[in-house]
């Protein structure tokens, strides 16, 4: 909700004065700790954060790659996941219990097990024809993961379409798949689109484990750095950069849901 | 089977999880015939219109519709249902589609219509219908009554041999019942094949060559207008119509 005028005013510079207050007693109590001075030179040297802007981002633009090819694949991916898991009768149930386990799988598996599996253990097969490159495996490990997460929210968005729109869509001679293309599914995907983009701010951050494999991205250059200047500044740069990645993308979620409220509201509820 | 039948319902039956719904339906409509199909909630007459459409699987029976069984093992539904033009109580507008698109949708790719085509066409049915500035509206910036007009031309843009009306004006603020009365009145005129389950008694009267009093699945009685609602022979149809009239809905 929009505040107008004077009360708006009000609420913003209580809302500055409250932010300032805060951050004042934790520098406060976080520089009067025992520590602190060893933990400065270690996380915030000045030097060395300059030295790791000049290398890190650079590696970081890997992680950018990284991720939207990984989200491409995973849109297409978990669709069909998600469809295959809403086929309907009996004659589907192999592959309605193959999109099942597959789900289940893939989110009940640690997401660096994956990554350690796939990208040291296929390509230590020498199949002829199979990429030995350790990021290809990274990204396909990313993809397998999060599409079984994505393809539940693609699942969820499914059936919160009233059954009577795919009827009605039926009643007219569409084919169950045309009504799916084009009466359910633009409805469902409009209606996830929060908690999708939501589950694509995990996948940036988890690009990073793309770099245990041996791949430079930003963490893996970070580690580069730390170990080459006896200090930990560079983690606090890559940090950041993957912050300032994660807030488009976050406050547009919030915009998203914002928008999808006032709707209803605006609706009577229920729409 | 006379020449000019449209509709051929023989035997139908149709349960839910045991409990049977439809427990033999026979009733057969002439081409251009209205018949109007009547009784309390729970009879059997919504049921019976999604058997007709295909969207509910006859358990038993037999339906044809212009000279084919629809029934028959192996049909393909699809072709079937672009023939049968159904309308729901609630509308079940697209809401992601403007008027225009949601009327065009099925012609275009369910019949394969050229776009451009399919859009003269439905602006034709808008503009005869009192639509056309409606063109490019969502249906939730419609009145209900709107969005039902919209809903009943969505269906005739198929050109369908039978139009299925279920209930079409029971979910209407009272004020918006006349509008989509109206319609359904002109498409009779046009000698359009319908097939109406319906609450209100005295459009029914008016609007129907022949009305059929449902009755826990099964048609009890049929008859011109005049003979249903002036001398119903059945107690059960007697006693349905006085309710109806202590209600004041006749």
């Amino acid at each position: 909700m929009k505040a107008s005028g004077a009360s708006g005013r009000r609420s913003t510079l209580i809302a500055l004065a409250s932010t300032v207050v805060f951050v004042v007693a934790v520098a406060f109590v976080v520089s009067r700790s025992a520590g602190w001075p060893e933990v400065k030179r270690a996380f915030f040297n000045g030097e060395v954060f300059r030295e790791s802007l000049r290398v890190i981002p650079e590696a970081f633009l890997v992680n950018v790659r990284i991720f939207l090819i990984a989200e491409v694949l995973i849109l297409v991916f978990a669709l069909f996941i998600a469809i295959l898991r809403s086929l309907p009768g009996p004659v589907f149930f192999p592959l309605r219990a193959l999109a099942i386990a597959y789900a289940d799988l893939f989110r009940g598996v640690p997401t660096i097990l994956v990554i350690y599996l796939l990208g040291f253990g296929v390509p230590a097969l020498q199949i002829a024809g199979v990429p030995r490159d350790e990021l290809f495996w990274g990204v396909v490990a990313l993809v397998l993961v999060y599409s079984a997460y994505v393809s539940e929210v693609y699942r969820a968005g499914i059936e919160s379409v009233h059954p009577s729109q795919e009827a009605a869509a039926r009643s007219l001679g569409l084919s169950r798949a045309q009504a799916l293309r084009f009466v359910i599914l633009p409805q469902a995907v409009r209606r996830v689109m929060p908690p999708l983009l939501n589950d694509f701010i995990g996948l940036q951050k988890d690009t990073a484990l793309v770099g245990l494999l041996g791949t430079v991205e930003a963490f893996r250059q970070s580690q580069i750095e730390v170990a080459a200047t006896f200090n930990f500044t560079p983690y606090l740069v890559t940090a950041l950069l993957f912050v300032l990645l994660t807030i488009p993308l976050a406050r547009l979620t919030d915009w998203l849901v914002i928008r999808d409220r006032r709707r209803q509201l605006a609706l009577g509820l229920g729409g | 089977m006379s020449e000019g039948t449209a509709l051929l319902v023989e035997g139908l039956r149709k349960s839910f999880d045991g409990n049977e719904v439809l427990k033999g339906i026979d009733l057969a409509l002439d081409r251009h015939e209205v018949v109007c199909l009547i009784g309390a909630s729970g009879s059997g007459k919504s049921t019976l219109l999604r058997c007709v459409n295909l969207l509910e699987p006859v358990d038993d029976g037999r339906i044809v519709v212009e000279g084919d069984e629809i029934t028959a093992p192996g049909v393909d539904v699809d072709r079937i249902r672009r023939r049968i033009g159904i309308v729901f109580q609630a509308y079940n507008l697209f809401p992601h589609m403007t008027v225009l698109r949601n009327i065009t949708l099925a012609p275009v790719k369910a019949l394969g219509t050229d776009r451009g085509q399919a859009e003269r066409d439905a602006l034709e049915l808008l503009r005869r219908f009192g639509l056309e500035d409606k063109r490019d509206e969502y249906p939730d910036r419609l009145s209900g009554g709107q969005q039902q007009r919209v809903a009943i031309l969505r269906a005739l843009a198929m050109r369908p041999q039978l139009l299925l009306l279920d209930e079409v004006t029971s979910a209407l603020d009272p004020e918006l019942v006349a509008e989509v009365l109206a319609v359904i009145r002109e498409l009779a005129e046009g000698g359009m094949t319908m097939l109406i389950a319906t609450h209100e008694m005295s459009f029914a009267r008016d609007i129907a060559r022949r009305v059929c009093f449902l009755d826990a699945g099964v048609i009890l009685e049929e008859g011109s207008p005049e003979e249903i609602f002036s001398e119903p022979s059945q107690p059960r149809t007697q006693q349905f119509l006085q309710r109806i009239i202590e209600a004041g809905r006749l």
